[in-house]
C-alpha cells in the first residue's frame, strides 16, 4: 500500500492529467447534452496541455534567458533553466483548442436552430421523424 | 526560386485563403478565379519539388528560416511525399474547377468564405504530406480538420449534427496523436522525424514502455482520423450529408492523407523492425483490416443513398490500405502506397460523377441512376470507369493496387486478408452491377417500356441533360488519370514507390 502511494506521489502530475483525461473522455462519450460533450472535450484537451506543461517544469529553474553569476560570468548549466519547448508547443495547442471550441459552439448554435434542442436523443428523434 | 518550391506548395494556398476572406465584394467569379490560381500555383510547385527529388534521387530537405534541424523546422519531400503532394494538389484543383456550379448552388451567400475554407483545408493536407516534424503534423492535421468541420457544416440540415459528432471524434483522434507525441518527446527530446528516428533506434528505447505507449497512442489517433473499422462511425453521415463540392474534396483526400501519416509514423519515425518485431500487433491488425474491407463493402451494399454507399466503400478501401501496410512484405507496402494514389483518384471520379447526377436529377437515392445512359452518357461512362476501378477491372488502377496487395498478402501467408480482398471485390461488383441494372432497365412504372429503346421522342425523364462543361472537363481528366495511372503502373512503382519501401521488410 505504502509503495503504491509513493509510486503515485512520485509522478503525481501524470496521474492528475490521466484522471482529467478520463473525466473528459467520459463526458464526451456518456453525456447526452451536447454542451456537456463540448465541456468534456475541453477538459480532455486541457488534460493533455497540462501534461505537456508539467514535463517542461523543473524545480528551482528559471526562465531560459542566460543569467550571470556574481562575477559577471554567464551561467551555463542546463539545470538552472526550464525547458521552454513544451510550453511553446502548448501555446500553439491552446490556440488549436480555442479554435476547435469556437467551431464546436458555432455548430451547436446551428443544431439548436435546426432541431430546437441540444439533447442528443431528442435530436435523433427529430431526425427520424 | 526553384529551391523555394517546397515551402511555396503550402504558402500559396494559405495566402489564397487569407485573400479569399477579403474579396467578397468582388463577386463569386473572382473568388473562383483566385482559388484556381492558388491551386494551380501549388500544383506547379508540387511538380517542381517532385522534379527536384527525381533529379537528385534523394529527399529534398527545406529548412525554414535556414535553421538546421533538429532545432529548426524542416520540410522533407521524398519520392513518396512528392507523389502524395501532387495527388493532393491535383485532386484539389480538379474539384475546384468542378465546383463552379455546385458550390454556388450549395452556398448562395458568402461563396468566398467557402472557398477560403477550401483553400485552408488543402493547405493543411499539403502541409501534413510535406512536413518533417511531428508537432507540425499535429497542427496541420488540426488546420485541415477544423476547416473540414466548417465545410461539412455547410451542408443541409442533418449535416450539423453529423459534423458535430465528427468534431468530437476527430478531436479525440488528434488529442491521442498529440499525447503520443508528448510521450515520444519525453523519451527522445526531439520533434524532428529524422532525428527522433535515429534516437528511437537505440536498443534501450526499443524496449521502453513509454515509447510503446507513445506509438500506440499515435497509431490509435491516426486510425480514428482515417476511419478504420470499427472507429469509422463518424464518417458516413458526415460525408453523405455534405454539399457536393465538399464531399468531392474531403472524401477522397482526408482519409488518404491520414493513411499516408500512418505509413510515415510506422516506417519513417519508427522502423519496420520495431513495428513488426518489437510489437506483435500485425496479426490482429490484419484481422481488423480484413473485417473493415468486408463489413465496409457489405454495409455499402445495404445503402439506398448513393453518396452514403460511396462513403462505406471508403471504409472498405481504408481496410485494404491498412492491411497492406501491416502485412510486412514489400509488395504489401507497394500495394498500400499505390492504393493511396489509386483510391484518391477513383473515389474522386465516383464522387464527381454522383455529384453531377445529383446536380441534374435532384435525387440522392439510387433512383437517380434511372436511364442515366440516355440522360447523361458521358457522366455515366465516367461513373462506370470509377466503378470498374473499385471492383478491380484491368486496366484501371484499382486492379493493379489490388494485385500488389493480394500478392503481398499471399507472400506473408495472410490468407484471411486475401479472402477479404476477394470477397470485398465481389461485393463491390454486386453493388455496381445492381446500379447498372437500374440505369439500363430502371423501374417500369415511371418511364414505361420505352425507356431502353433510345428513340428521340422519349418521355421527359430520358431527355438528354448532360452535366455542364465545368463539371465534365475535370471529370473526364479524373477518369482518364484512373486509366493512365493503371497503364503506367510499372513506371509509377519503379520511379516513385519502390524508393520508399522501408528497410527490413
Amino acid at each position: 500500500m505504502d509503495e503504491l502511494f509513493h509510486y503515485i506521489i512520485a509522478k503525481y502530475n501524470y496521474w492528475a492529467s490521466l484522471v482529467l483525461l478520463f473525466i473528459g473522455l467520459y463526458g464526451m462519450i456518456a453525456k447526452n447534452n451536447l454542451m456537456k460533450k463540448i465541456i468534456g472535450m475541453v477538459i480532455f484537451q486541457t488534460a493533455i496541455l497540462l501534461f505537456f506543461v508539467s514535463i517542461g517544469a523543473k524545480r528551482g529553474a528559471s526562465v531560459p534567458i542566460i543569467k550571470f553569476t556574481a562575477d559577471k560570468q554567464p551561467l551555463l548549466e542546463a539545470t538552472a533553466y526550464a525547458n521552454p519547448l513544451p510550453h511553446v508547443l502548448i501555446l500553439t495547442a491552446i490556440v488549436v483548442g480555442v479554435a476547435t471550441l469556437g467551431v464546436a459552439l458555432a455548430i451547436l448554435q446551428k443544431i439548436q436552430r435546426v432541431h430546437g434542442t441540444i439533447e442528443e436523443d431528442e435530436i435523433l428523434e427529430d431526425q427520424r421523424s | 526560386m526553384m529551391d523555394q518550391a517546397p515551402i511555396l506548395i503550402i504558402i500559396i494556398p494559405l495566402f489564397a485563403a487569407l485573400f479569399l476572406t477579403l474579396v467578397g465584394p468582388l463577386g463569386p467569379r473572382f473568388a473562383y478565379g483566385l482559388l484556381i490560381t492558388g491551386l494551380v500555383g501549388s500544383l506547379g510547385c508540387s511538380l517542381l519539388s517532385l522534379g527536384l527529388v527525381l533529379d537528385g534521387n534523394q529527399a529534398v530537405q527545406y529548412r525554414l528560416g535556414d535553421w538546421p534541424p533538429p532545432l529548426g523546422i524542416e520540410l522533407v519531400i521524398d519520392h513518396l511525399s512528392g507523389v502524395v503532394l501532387v495527388l493532393i494538389a491535383g485532386c484539389a484543383l480538379l474539384t475546384a474547377i468542378y465546383s463552379l456550379r455546385t458550390a454556388e448552388q450549395d452556398n448562395p451567400d458568402r461563396l468566398n468564405h467557402y472557398y477560403a475554407l477550401f483553400s485552408l483545408l488543402v493547405t493543411g493536407l499539403l502541409g501534413m504530406a510535406a512536413s518533417g516534424d511531428v508537432f507540425n503534423i499535429y497542427v496541420l492535421l488540426e488546420i485541415s480538420a477544423l476547416s473540414s468541420y466548417g465545410l461539412l457544416a455547410r451542408g443541409q440540415g442533418p449535416a450539423y449534427f453529423a459534423t458535430f459528432k465528427y468534431l468530437i471524434v476527430g478531436t479525440i483522434g488528434a488529442c491521442f496523436y498529440l499525447l503520443g507525441v508528448g510521450y515520444l518527446y519525453i523519451m527522445t527530446g526531439s520533434l524532428n522525424i529524422a532525428d527522433m528516428a535515429a534516437i528511437l533506434s537505440q536498443p534501450e528505447l526499443q524496449e521502453s514502455v513509454s515509447v510503446r505507449i507513445g506509438f500506440t497512442l499515435i497509431i490509435l489517433g491516426v486510425w480514428i482520423k482515417m476511419a478504420l473499422f470499427p472507429l469509422h462511425a463518424w464518417m458516413p453521415n458526415a460525408y453523405s450529408k455534405a454539399g457536393t463540392t465538399t464531399a468531392c474534396l474531403i472524401a477522397p483526400l482526408m482519409t488518404k492523407v491520414s493513411v499516408y501519416i500512418m505509413l510515415r509514423m510506422m516506417f519513417t519515425l519508427f522502423s519496420a523492425d520495431y513495428v513488426f518485431s518489437a510489437i506483435v500487433w500485425s496479426p490482429y491488425v490484419i484481422y481488423l483490416a480484413s473485417a473493415a474491407a468486408v463489413i465496409g463493402m457489405i454495409a455499402a451494399l445495404a445503402q439506398r443513398d448513393l453518396r452514403k454507399m460511396l462513403t462505406f466503400i471508403i471504409v472498405a478501401e481504408i481496410g485494404y490500405m491498412t492491411g497492406g501496410a501491416w502485412i510486412a512484405t514489400a509488395s504489401g507496402f507497394i500495394g498500400a502506397t499505390y492504393h493511396i494514389l489509386a483510391d484518391g483518384l477513383m473515389t474522386l471520379c465516383l464522387f464527381m460523377a454522383v455529384g453531377a447526377i445529383i446536380y441534374r436529377t435532384g435525387e440522392t437515392s439510387m433512383a437517380a441512376m434511372r436511364n442515366i445512359f440516355q440522360k447523361m452518357p458521358v457522366t455515366a461512362v465516367i461513373f462506370v470507369i470509377g466503378a470498374a476501378s473499385i471492383i478491380g477491372v484491368p486496366p484501371t488502377c484499382g486492379f493493379f493496387s489490388k494485385w500488389y496487395l493480394i500478392q503481398g498478402a499471399a507472400e506473408a501467408e495472410a490468407w484471411v486478408f486475401v479472402a477479404a480482398l476477394l470477397i470485398a471485390s465481389l461485393v463491390a461488383a454486386i453493388i455496381f452491377f445492381r446500379l447498372l441494372e437500374i440505369a439500363f432497365f430502371g423501374d417500369l412504372d415511371t418511364t414505361g417500356a420505352s425507356g431502353d429503346h433510345g428513340h428521340s421522342h422519349q418521355p421527359v425523364a430520358t431527355l438528354r441533360a448532360e452535366a455542364p462543361l465545368s463539371m465534365l472537363i475535370p471529370m473526364v481528366i479524373t477518369a482518364a488519370s484512373v486509366i493512365i495511372l493503371g497503364l503506367y503502373t510499372k513506371e509509377v512503382v519503379n520511379y516513385f514507390i519502390s524508393w520508399s519501401v522501408p528497410l527490413g521488410i
